[in-house]
């Protein structure tokens, strides 16, 4: 233990080695957190399963942290619904003998400084043969009342895009344009127009500025039954939206950033060790046994070496579509007989003569024994700074697979939502949230690791002269 | 004397050479023809200059290397061709000490460790027997108290304290016999002297039978009772310690008892004659008497076509010279 400890408290003297490991710990604490938290199931639901899942999401949403550093208030999403008690929202349903009638009203509080991105309204409906009769209504704050559509709502679930209503925004324009007396240039987007001050400023899109206040919404509704029952929830879409904001499906950024922690550590960490330690036994064994062995296991080294490995991977990957792990093991495979089996090799063949090992074969050790046992353990300080160096590399290259379209089509990566935003032109509309987010944690990641690696190869190395 | 415990006949090791390309196959030959005898609890010596072929013959022995040609008998069982499971036994009765203590001990290993390996190897199953082991070959060879040694590491200890944990492993299983290899040439002068008592001490308390492999002739006297000179992979010279160093024979045997540093300042202004030369290829041995090329006796047309064959001049004294052909 005594000597656990002294490692550390010299491993501690660099403050980068401090640094890395305080970040890698940051790192795998994040994972726990996540494995614990967010089941991968429940991760995969989560980015996979299917738009009910997020349909409440804002689409493309800032993170929330976003208003912490600027004055302009952007928009949370405000989601009002009959289904369960809340604070301003009202439901009746009034049956007489030959009809009911329906009065729902949302009210709101909105005080921030940008519009909503969009407005939708979801129904549950429950009738026998007349379907409900509904007049929506918009209430803003100075009092005027807009009527913004009839409708009949179908059996069971069903919605209006608000802010998707061509005609709506048609009649909304032309009513807006004739209040101030004054042709609207553009096509304001519904939202606008449903939030803004109206008066000249919405003339341009820039100029135009919130109504803040109470804002409600009506469903008058009429339906010749009397078994009748309507479920409504309204849906505000903000444009901020949790710790990472959400990307163009309206998915939860967080969960790819959360669940790509322990895939990248896992991934990097279990392709360094396994790859070192695989190339360290068939250099050993290659340079132990000598002979016919050494031969074989030299000549398929070399052939490994000039086979490319990135368009080996793509045509293995087009050919079969595997997962994440599948990949991992892809990757070890065509790596083993890399060229550190070389470098290995000869750190064992100079091992190998060193008079203990002679002195192992004089009292009995059997070959297995003498691999494992005494050339290894020589070995292995010197090249534990490169595998956590290395660590970096394969978390860059699962990365990169997923750019290249090879990753796991499932599996939430930092790679894949790179990808994404790189597929969706994040760069090119500005979201660069979308980017920067997963690029930082790969940078960290790689950053830590080095950092770690570089202060263990300085601590490792001067004792190579006396081991 | 009973039955030879070990018994060596013409044993013979080639290294075989390789040529870079279509050339001829040329060996190494390292042991020529060496045969000698040992007999349970008997230290003998193994005397030559460096390269002379004495540190392969005890690896041969201790069969390390395979052996070309010969016969390696040890307790009665015939070990020449033995493959390497069934050596088991004989590993656990014969212990290698080596030149260079530092580079015979696993640096990243403790005493402890160390010492548990050939026990653990050899089947001692139970941890607390093997820890008793452990503690009395280090009382064995006085690095005591044994809780100061037994958790350090090699470059922890000096080089003296470093020669006994390699003779506490070599002796650890109880060998009935120990090879030496220049036990002593790599440490300081001050513990040579104790580290050759600690041997002697070992062989005549656990009768335990030594072969001392060495350049230096003074160094025999303490404690083998027999002398084997070696002079280019074959054994030139053998009697009894006593006899060898008051009676040299062969040419090459005087050579090396009058190179032996003498502390008398008397003799300070006395010219050593030592022979001219440098100890033949071994790839190409010369023809006739080996040591022709450098012997003051050299007689024209005997030594350097013939080779001598191995007179006995006295009881238990033997010669490969034409001096007494």
């Amino acid at each position: 233990m005594s000597k656990v400890n002294r490692f550390f408290s010299q491993l501690l003297l660099y403050k980068s080695a401090l640094a890395g490991l305080i970040i890698i710990l940051f790192l795998v604490g994040i994972s726990i957190y996540t494995v614990i938290t967010i089941p991968y199931e429940d991760a995969i639901l989560l980015w996979r399963a299917g738009e009910q899942y997020w349909l409440d999401n804002p689409r493309n949403a800032l993170p929330s942290w976003i208003n912490l550093f600027s004055q302009r208030k952007l928009p949370e999403t405000i989601i009002l619904t009959t289904e369960r008690l809340q604070v301003g929202v009202s439901k009746a349903i009034v049956p007489t003998e030959r009809f009911s009638v329906i009065k729902i009203k949302f009210s709101f509080n909105y005080a921030y400084d940008d519009f909503p991105s969009e407005i939708n309204l979801f129904f549950k409906a429950k009738f026998n043969t007349s379907s409900p009769h509904l007049t929506i209504s918009w209430v803003k704050p100075n009092g005027e009342k807009i009527t913004l559509r009839t409708l009949l709502v179908s059996k069971g679930e069903d919605s209006y895009y608000i802010s998707n209503d061509k005609v709506l925004a048609d009649d909304l324009k032309k009513y807006i344009s004739n209040k101030i007396n004054n042709a609207i240039p553009y096509d304001p987007p519904i939202t606008l127009m449903l939030f803004a001050q109206e008066d000249t400023t919405i003339l341009s899109p820039d100029t135009s500025r919130v109504m803040k206040g109470d804002y409600e919404l009506w469903i008058d509704g009429i339906v010749f039954e009397t078994d009748v029952d309507l479920d409504a929830k309204l849906v505000v879409y903000g444009k901020i939206y949790g710790l990472a904001g959400t990307d163009h499906l309206r998915r939860d950024l967080r969960i790819a950033l959360l669940w790509g922690t322990p895939i990248a550590l896992s991934f990097g960490v279990t392709a360094s060790v396994t790859i070192a330690l695989i190339q360290m036994f068939i250099g050993a064994v290659s340079a132990w046994f000598g002979g016919k062995a050494d031969t074989v296991l030299q000549r398929v080294t070399e052939v490994f070496m000039i086979l490319p490995f990135l368009p080996l991977l793509i045509m293995i990957s087009t050919l079969y579509k595997f997962n994440i792990w599948v990949l991992l093991v892809v990757v070890i495979m065509l790596t083993v007989f890399g060229s550190g089996v070389k470098n290995y090799r000869a750190m064992f063949l100079q091992i190998k003569e060193f008079p203990y090992v002679e002195a192992a074969r004089a009292y009995g050790a059997s070959n297995i024994r003498i691999i494992s046992l005494y050339l290894v353990p020589k070995v292995l300080p010197t090249i534990i700074p490169s595998i956590v160096i290395s660590v970096a590399d394969f978390v860059f290259l699962e990365a990169a697979l997923a750019i290249l379209g090879l990753g796991d089509p499932l599996a939430p990566t930092w790679g894949k939502v790179i990808d994404d935003a790189y597929t969706y032109g994040a760069l090119y509309k500005g979201l660069y949230y979308w980017v920067l987010q997963p690029s930082i944690m790969l940078a960290l990641t790689s950053l830590s690791f080095a950092m770690l690696g570089f202060a263990l190869d300085k601590i490792f190395n001067p004792r190579l002269k006396e081991m | 004397m009973g039955a030879p415990l070990l018994l060596v006949e013409n044993l013979r090791k080639y290294f075989e050479i390789k040529r870079v390309f279509l050339g001829k196959k040329t060996y190494l030959r390292a042991v020529d023809g060496v045969s000698l005898s040992l007999v349970r609890g008997e230290a003998i010596s193994i005397v030559g200059e460096s390269g002379c072929g004495k540190t392969t013959l005890g690896k041969t022995i201790l069969r390390l290397y395979k052996p070309t040609d010969g016969r390696i008998i040890f307790d009665g069982r015939d070990i020449t061709h033995l493959g390497w499971k069934d050596l088991k036994w004989y590993r656990r009765e014969t212990g290698l000490v080596q030149q260079d203590p530092f580079g015979a001990l696993p640096p990243f290993m403790t005493v402890k460790r160390i010492l548990e390996e050939p026990l653990v190897i050899n089947g001692v199953k139970n941890r607390r027997e093997r820890e008793e082991k452990i503690y009395k070959a280090l009382e064995r060879v006085k690095l005591t108290p044994v809780e100061d040694f037994i958790n350090k590491y090699p470059h922890m200890l000096s080089g003296g304290q470093q020669q006994r944990v390699v003779i506490a492993r070599a002796t650890i299983l109880e060998p009935k016999m120990i090879v030496a290899d220049e036990p002593i040439s790599m440490l300081d002068a001050s513990v040579r002297i104790e580290i050759l008592k600690l041997l002697q001490e070992l062989q005549q308390k656990y009768n335990q039978s030594i072969i001392y492999i060495t350049h230096d002739l003074s160094t025999t006297k303490y404690f083998s009772e027999r002398i084997y000179i070696m002079y280019a992979a074959q054994i030139v010279e053998s009697a009894s310690t006593s006899d060898l160093l008051q009676n040299p024979m062969h040419p090459y045997t005087r050579a090396l008892l009058n190179v032996i540093p003498d502390p008398d300042p008397g003799n300070r202004f006395i010219i050593r004659n030592v022979p001219a030369g440098e100890p033949p290829n071994l790839m190409n041995p010369p023809p006739g008497c080996r040591f022709h090329p450098r012997c003051p006796n050299f007689i024209k047309g005997v030594c350097d076509t013939r080779e001598p064959s191995i007179i006995e001049v006295a009881k238990g004294h033997y010669v490969k010279c034409w001096l007494y052909g």
